[in-house]
């Protein structure tokens, strides 16, 4: 592109066609996030018995977005509050919010919460948790290493790189079991410099479904502290993987319970369906309570430059109904009713293919927990399923059992059947 | 449960005091002042600290159209679809807002647009964007500006320089020295520029100077970047605190801007802003906005619904625009009497001190000139808040408390020489 000649006299340009070249033009588009491109495909689809397994959000039996009562109900007392205002919440987010999330994840009766020894802040749902956590650790933690489970998440390495951190892996998931490489993780946990971060999913491990038994978290706990490495939980699943909020949170309860430290990031997009509310956690767990104190300042200055301070309106939302007694018995009734409905699935989808005596074993589909199963089919099995019968998923062979329905489950048996049988 | 026997275990020798070496962090210089105007339990207090505006009973204020579109959205924003929707008409509106309802950049899509979380956001969004695609590249800020904007960069990792504007001894803009910075930067560079209603100095260039620092933007090739958080707050008028924008884009720049409704539909705790880009072709903004929702998903995935919904529902239906417009003009009215109230009283002590500039300045912010000393006698002896730089968040003044304002003011600069 032809640059100015400064030498001449350059009048202002009545039109608007640009005269000067973007200092951007060389930008090449960005690749699709591959788990939303899901979605964007398959919205292109015509067909009638499409089916979308992709994007992580729950859906009715009838294939529809859920919002609970509970939640409606909530809102409606929001705004009919004349009272409410709409000013800046403090950096750290709405006490109220933080305490009451505090507590549902580490246990109202939590000696790390009696001492004052977590801080507390709200964030941008999951995403923006892990990422003020990982920006924190960057910025005062001696090591840059955080270790994350083979697979993970596919926005966890881009939230941690981005945020200064160097993303390592742990192998998790087993292939030829359909279940936890449990050996391989030890191993490579007990490899790790001491120090380092490690990732771990809470519950409801993301994309697999696979999760460690109690007892193996408990071993996966001692390894941890004897290696002195760093515990940084990620929580998007609490209540919806057993129905239970206690059981869900175990994992992370253990490692309080131990009186060390740890970070933990919890999510309400999924298990109160304020997906588009962007409400979430970020909790570090210190030895101290002035540890705590320091932390939480030093956490508010990576806050504000990044958004300032948190929104007000899903938070409120949420408070609401976790203080109020019936409002939060309310919740559960309707979470344990999601989290059923997702197991009924499973049953549902694991008759299904037993039915059709589908070659191989498929019980990992009702021992895999959570939003996902991680069937097991490659990528040319997906493209198949994709291409013969409009179903959408990714191309790891994860589907989300929250979209499928009693109606489905035999169209979706039908094409894994197909799939395997044809497609080796 | 098993995990109920475990009590509290002794911690392993190997455990490391992780964070040892993490010391008290300095608090933000403006939100902590509203802190510290809470634990006051004087009567007279006044707070003048945070640009957030309040009405003549010194009580913020929610914005009648806001309330009525909430009621119209409520329990529906939920459903994705509307969300999704939301935020396209967001983008759309907003883009309208800055460049004009008739703009060919809206017209032939020749801007990316995203939304953000305000004005704070939608900068951080930039700036780590201006890191990745040109890495060598710094900002030049307004000396003053923002605090939180220095923050934003350095997060970001854009070295930062300042370029002068605010003449203390005019308590002006200091013009002839902004052109220079402008002239001798090299060609190329980034500056940021406000638009309307400078934070903190409510000092904002003519249009003439505007033209001016147009040109010279085009003869150095710099880019220009604004950050407009007050549009409709200065004037009272959308399209005149918008003026300064229109004329660069009409001179052909390709600018950033970014956009804040915390200000001008009270939504501040909503967090809701726009970015955008003005890109050569629509298909260049494509792939612009495909790299900064990139950068948003590492940060935060997507941008919450609610705010967005309450400022497209507002923006697109005309009742309640007309009803906005209607309200951000009694918002500007009140600040603007304020203005003139507080000089008049001060001129009316006696004070030996020039005022002029407290009605020269524009938006929600006075330079006061106030030193550093004489803030902190305002706080001790007075209970009035303000930043040390002694910028005045008018806002905070009340027809209840003009009068106690000027007199504290008056009693800590009537012995100053003229400064």
């Amino acid at each position: 592109m032809e640059s100015q000649n400064p030498n001449h006299a350059i009048s202002p340009s009545a039109t608007t066609a640009s005269n000067g070249d973007s200092v951007f033009a060389n930008i090449a588009k960005a690749p699709e996030d591959p788990i939303l491109g899901v979605t964007v495909a398959y919205n292109k689809d015509s067909s009638p018995i499409k089916l979308n397994l992709g994007v992580g959000a729950y859906r009715t039996e009838e294939g529809k977005p859920l919002v609970l009562n509970v939640v409606r109900r909530a809102e409606q007392l929001l705004v009919n509050d004349p009272s409410r205002v709409k000013e800046y919440l403090p950096i750290t987010g709405l006490a109220d919010f933080n305490k009451l999330s505090a507590k549902l994840i580490f246990g109202a009766d939590s000696p790390a919460i009696q001492e004052n020894r977590v801080a507390t802040v709200q964030c941008l749902s999951g995403t923006g948790s892990l990422r003020v956590g990982a920006e924190f650790l960057a910025k005062h933690y001696h090591q840059n290493s955080i270790y994350i489970p083979q697979p993970t998440w596919g926005n966890h390495p881009k939230v941690f790189t981005m945020a200064g951190l160097s993303p390592k892996y742990y192998r998790y998931y087993d292939p030829e079991t359909r279940g936890l490489n449990f050996q391989g993780l030890l191993e490579d946990l007990s490899s790790a410099p001491s120090g380092a971060i490690v990732l771990l999913h809470a519950c409801a491990h993301n994309p697999t479904g696979v999760d460690p038994t109690v007892e193996q978290w408990e071993q996966i706990r001692q390894l941890i502290r004897s290696k002195g490495l760093l515990p940084f939980f990620d929580s998007a699943y609490q209540g919806f993987a057993s129905g239970s909020l206690d059981a869900d949170a175990q994992s992370v309860r253990i490692f309080v319970a131990d009186g060390g430290e740890c970070l933990a990031a919890q999510s309400y997009a999924k298990n109160m369906g304020l997906y588009g509310e962007r409400v979430g956690a970020l909790s570090i767990v210190c030895r101290t309570a002035d540890v705590a104190s320091r932390v939480e300042s030093q956490l508010k200055l990576v806050i504000r430059p990044m958004y300032s301070n948190p929104p007000i309106h899903g938070a409120s939302i949420v408070a609401t109904i976790l203080k109020d007694r019936d409002m939060y018995n309310e919740w559960t009734i309707e979470l344990k009713a999601m989290a059923d409905r997702i197991i009924s699935m499973r049953q549902q989808l694991f008759d299904a293919l037993r039915d059709r005596g589908t070659p191989g074993d498929w019980s990992h589909i009702i021992k895999q927990i959570g939003m996902f199963t991680f069937t097991g089919l490659n990528t040319e099995q997906v493209a198949f399923m994709t291409k013969e019968y409009h179903i959408y998923m990714t191309s790891d062979g994860r589907i989300s059992m929250a979209g499928l329905s009693s109606r489905t489950v035999p169209h979706l048996a039908d094409a894994i059947h197909a799939a395997v049988t044809r497609i080796v | 449960m098993m995990w109920r026997y475990l009590g509290r275990r002794p911690m392993s020798t190997l455990a490391t005091d992780w964070w040892h070496n993490v010391g008290i962090a300095p608090k933000d210089p403006i939100l902590s002042i509203t802190e510290a105007f809470f634990a006051d339990s004087s009567p007279n207090k006044i707070n003048l600290g945070v640009g957030a505006y309040r009405d003549d009973e010194g009580k913020p204020v929610v914005l009648q159209c806001v309330r009525d579109a909430e009621a119209k959205i409520t329990g529906c924003e939920f459903l994705e679809s509307l969300s999704r929707q939301g935020n396209v008409k967001l983008v759309e509106e907003s883009a309208k807002l800055a460049y004009g309802e008739n703009s060919d950049v809206v017209k032939e899509g020749r801007f990316a647009g995203v939304q953000a979380l305000s004005g704070t956001g939608a900068c951080r969004l930039f700036a780590e964007f201006q890191r990745r695609f040109r890495p060598e590249s710094q900002i030049y800020l307004p000396s003053p500006t923002w605090s939180n904007h220095h923050n934003i960069w350095r997060d970001a990792r854009v070295p930062s320089r300042t370029y002068h504007y605010y003449d203390p001894e005019s308590k002006g803009l200091h013009f002839g020295a902004l052109m220079d910075d402008v002239k001798n930067a090299p060609d190329h560079s980034f500056f940021l520029l406000h638009p309307c209603a400078h934070n903190p100095t409510g000092v904002d260039p003519t249009e003439e100077q505007w033209r001016e620092i147009s040109h010279q933007f085009k003869v150095k090739n710099h880019f220009p970047f604004f950050d407009m958080a007050y549009q409709g707050f200065a004037s009272g008028n959308l399209s005149k605190d918008a003026q300064a924008i229109r004329i660069f884009v009409e001179d052909g720049h390709l600018i950033g801007c970014v956009q804040s409704f915390s200000k001008n539909m009270g939504l501040y705790g909503q967090r809701v802003g726009c970015l955008s880009v003005l890109c050569m072709n629509a298909k260049q903004a494509i792939a612009v906005k495909s790299q900064l929702q990139h950068i948003a998903r590492a940060m935060y995935s997507n941008p919450p619904v609610h705010g967005a919904l309450l400022v497209s529902t507002i923006l697109c239906d005309p009742h309640l625009r007309n009803l906005w417009v209607e309200e951000l003009k009694v918002m500007v009215n009140r600040t603007t009497k304020m203005r003139v109230t507080l000089q008049k009283n001060l001129e009316e002590l006696g004070s030996p001190l020039n005022w002029d500039h407290i009605t020269n300045q524009i938006g929600m912010f006075c330079y006061s000139g106030l030193t550093p000393e004489q803030v902190d006698q305002l706080r001790n002896k007075f209970h009035i808040y303000m930043t040390h730089d002694g910028r005045i968040s008018m806002a905070g003044i009340t027809t209840g408390n003009v009068a106690y304002l000027a007199n504290a003011i008056h009693e800590v600069t009537k012995s100053a020489e003229g400064y």
